[in-house]
């Protein structure tokens, strides 16, 4: 057995069946990552085996049959892996983008995204190690206007005590079990008086039940401007959705972009791997330079949430490897390799499994 | 001659106020100051406003220049600040951010400026109780509003010599109310054609601005972005206490202030750092047309930073206020 990269057991034997896991490829350069994840499985020998759902908004793929196919494949499953399904800006008569269809019949209320400095790359603000959860199925995208008077549209914003709860109690679960030591909530309740101070109070009850885990608060636009001058006073983030989606963005530029950063959302009873930064990213399609290393590394995040330690740590090593050794990058991290080629180096640095 | 309706603020402000004065004088700028203060009174009617002698002031000079004001919370009335924005219609905020030499931070080269729009949007204050536990916040976005701010936006843009100007929004997911504000955008664009017009996804700008700020010009945004935003460049080119802002009347007013907080802990100590509240005064007089006056100061400013001798203790240095000034006029009389 070649150098054990995790350190710890031997492969384990064989697994009987495989795990059968929905795969939504989703727009742009979803379907090139989903490649890549499918290629380095291959050559792990990975005991995954995919539902392949082919939807898209702006391919007009997006129908309540697929959604119900898709819902029945998740039933059976419980856990996804998903590229982003791009929300278009034309205005064909339904303000809920299909994304958020999907997240909130699933009610996939949790967003965690785990923003961690890539060991060999270096950027401004190096060895983070933050945690954003985003509550994602209220605030601000509740797909609520209405044009009141001709040229005034009003847009609702719903932030309820209930989902607000649930979010602060998944975050401070969350710290717990991973060890963390504080949760911040970000906020704008000094504008939003009733609505945010609903979601900031709403934390502070659920922060009483955990007496261990330290409790902090921040208006958002000071958030962004103390993670960009001094990230490293933070540990959790817990945030209504809005804020989540430009934190998600603006955390994961810190690291090196939308191409490193692994994400999921979490529902009672499903989980779906995603990347940290949902972004089509069309005007890569095609031209073979994406970076799949948020994807793989979700993927693994994937595999240790199927139990398959052995197999996650496998992949995970193998991609933190090639970044570290920095010889094959993509474009994004300074560059020149090809997204196949990025792959091939990373199953390159798969242990090899003697049978 | 022209007069300025100065309103020093509170805490710290007196004292900024006071180095900005003399650094003008140092600079002999044609600057004749009006001081106000604004508190909030009760007009008849039971309204809150501003009181008379400061209004009539700033109506009349039509140029204010404010150091940071308090919210006592619970005060029973609404923040100064918005006061301040209601009585003037002070519907554009800006924002040039720029990296200034000699004051490190991990973000060289940055030279934009945000355009937030001041008087609508997620800032409405509109909120209700739906039933126990349930909230909703209404977020208004006006084609007026939405014109007015492009408008302007574009304005400057052209006549600060600016190449292009990028409008921020999430269309796709609110897509009647930013909807709306990016059509506004792109048919003020028609009128700019000598502008570069860009749209981009704020979840896009927050992601690209901090691995590379210095792809963006000029951004225009609706205020909750805004907000957000124009904090996160200040972040980048080293915080509040650098940065200038102004804030544009629908009738010609301008007010010019620091955005950083009263800092009543320090307030009297001769400690504070007038930089920002200096810049916005630069601001102010690029404003009114006198860009000698506004190069002489700023240049004094940025040189003193740059030599790093004397430094307030924001900016890493153990001088005082006072001292801080003194050199930015000995510099300025120096470049006459």
């Amino acid at each position: 057995v070649s150098a054990s990269l995790c350190g710890s057991e031997a492969p384990p034997a064989r697994a009987d069946s495989t795990f059968k896991v929905t795969m939504i490829p989703g727009d742009g350069v979803g379907p090139e990552l989903m490649t890549a994840v499918k290629d380095v499985f291959k050559a792990g020998d990975i005991p995954v085996e995919f539902d392949e759902f082919y939807i898209s908004e702006v391919q007009n793929r997006a129908s309540d049959e697929r959604l119900e196919k898709l819902l029945d494949s998740m039933k059976s499953n419980r856990v996804a892996i998903k590229g982003k399904i791009h929300s278009p800006m034309e205005n064909k008569g339904e303000l809920e983008s299909f994304e958020m269809k999907l997240r909130r019949t699933l009610d996939l209320f949790a967003n965690v995204v785990r923003v961690s400095s890539l060991p060999g790359y270096s950027t401004r603000h190096n060895n983070l190690d933050l945690v954003i959860i985003r509550e994602q199925t209220e605030g601000e995208y509740s797909s609520l206007e209405h044009e009141s008077v001709p040229g005034v549209i009003e847009c609702l914003k719903i932030i309820t005590r209930e989902k607000s709860r649930r979010i602060a109690k998944f975050a401070f679960d969350y710290a717990t079990k991973t060890g963390r030591s504080k949760v911040t909530a970000v906020h704008k309740a000094n504008i939003m008086k009733l609505g945010d101070g609903l979601f900031l109070q709403s934390c502070a009850e659920v922060a009483e039940l955990y007496p261990k885990i330290k409790h902090e608060n921040i208006i958002i636009d000071n958030c962004c401007m103390q993670l960009v001058q001094n990230p490293y006073q933070f540990d959790v983030l817990v945030m209504p959705n809005l804020y989540g989606n430009i934190i998600d963005n603006l955390a994961a530029g810190l690291v090196g972009g939308a191409g490193v950063v692994p994400g999921e959302s979490y529902s009672a009873e499903y989980a779906v791997f995603e990347t940290g930064a949902r972004h089509p990213f069309a005007q890569a399609v095609g031209r073979n330079i994406a970076n799949p290393t948020a994807m793989l590394l979700s993927a693994a995040n994937m595999l240790r949430h199927l139990n398959l330690e052995y197999h996650s740590q496998m992949v995970s090593e193998a991609v933190k490897k090639v970044i570290k050794q920095g010889k094959v990058r993509t474009g994004d991290l300074g560059g020149y390799s090809t997204c196949d080629e990025f792959t091939r180096a990373v199953i390159a640095n798969l242990p090899v499994i003697a049978l | 001659m022209q007069t300025v309706t100065l309103i020093p603020g509170d805490g710290i402000g007196p004292e900024i106020s006071a180095a900005v004065v003399k650094i003008f004088d140092a600079a002999k700028a044609p600057v004749q100051w009006e001081e106000r203060n604004v508190t909030a009174i009760k007009g008849p009617g039971g309204k809150w406003m501003i009181p008379a002698d400061a209004k009539e002031s700033m109506d009349r000079s039509k140029i204010g220049l404010k150091g940071p004001l308090k919210t006592p919370i619970a005060a029973g009335h609404p923040s100064m600040n918005l006061l301040l924005r209601k009585t003037f219609d002070l519907y554009a905020n800006v924002r040039p951010c720029v990296s200034i030499e000699g004051y490190r931070t991990p973000y060289t080269d940055v030279d934009l400026v945000t355009i937030r729009e001041n008087t609508e949007g997620e800032y409405s204050g509109i909120e209700h109780v739906i039933v126990d536990g349930v909230v909703q916040s209404i977020k208004l976005i006006t084609e007026d509003a939405s014109r007015r701010i492009a408008e302007y936006a574009f304005e400057y843009a052209r006549n600060n010599q600016r190449s292009s100007v990028t409008a921020v929004h999430k269309a796709n997911i609110m897509r009647m109310s930013d909807g709306l504000f990016l059509r506004k955008c792109r048919e003020v664009a028609e009128n700019f054609k000598d502008v570069k017009f860009t749209e981009m996804y704020l979840d896009t700008v927050c992601l690209n601005m901090v691995q590379d700020p210095t792809q963006f010009d000029v951004l225009v945004m609706p205020n909750l972005y805004g907000d957000i935003l124009s904090d996160l460049c200040a972040g980048l080119i080293g915080g509040l206490g650098v940065t200038p802002s102004g804030n544009i009347g629908a009738n010609g007013v301008a007010i010019f202030e620091s955005v950083h907080g009263t800092a009543p802990d320090i307030a009297g100590l001769d400690l504070a750092n007038p930089t920002a509240l200096l810049l916005s005064g630069v601001m102010m007089l690029r404003h009114m047309g006198l860009h000698q006056y506004a190069a002489k100061i700023q240049t004094a400013c940025f040189d003193t930073i740059k030599e790093k001798k004397v430094l307030t203790k924001d900016l890493g240095g153990n001088s005082k206020c006072s001292e801080f000034t003194t050199e930015i006029c000995r510099r300025v009389q120096d470049l006459d």
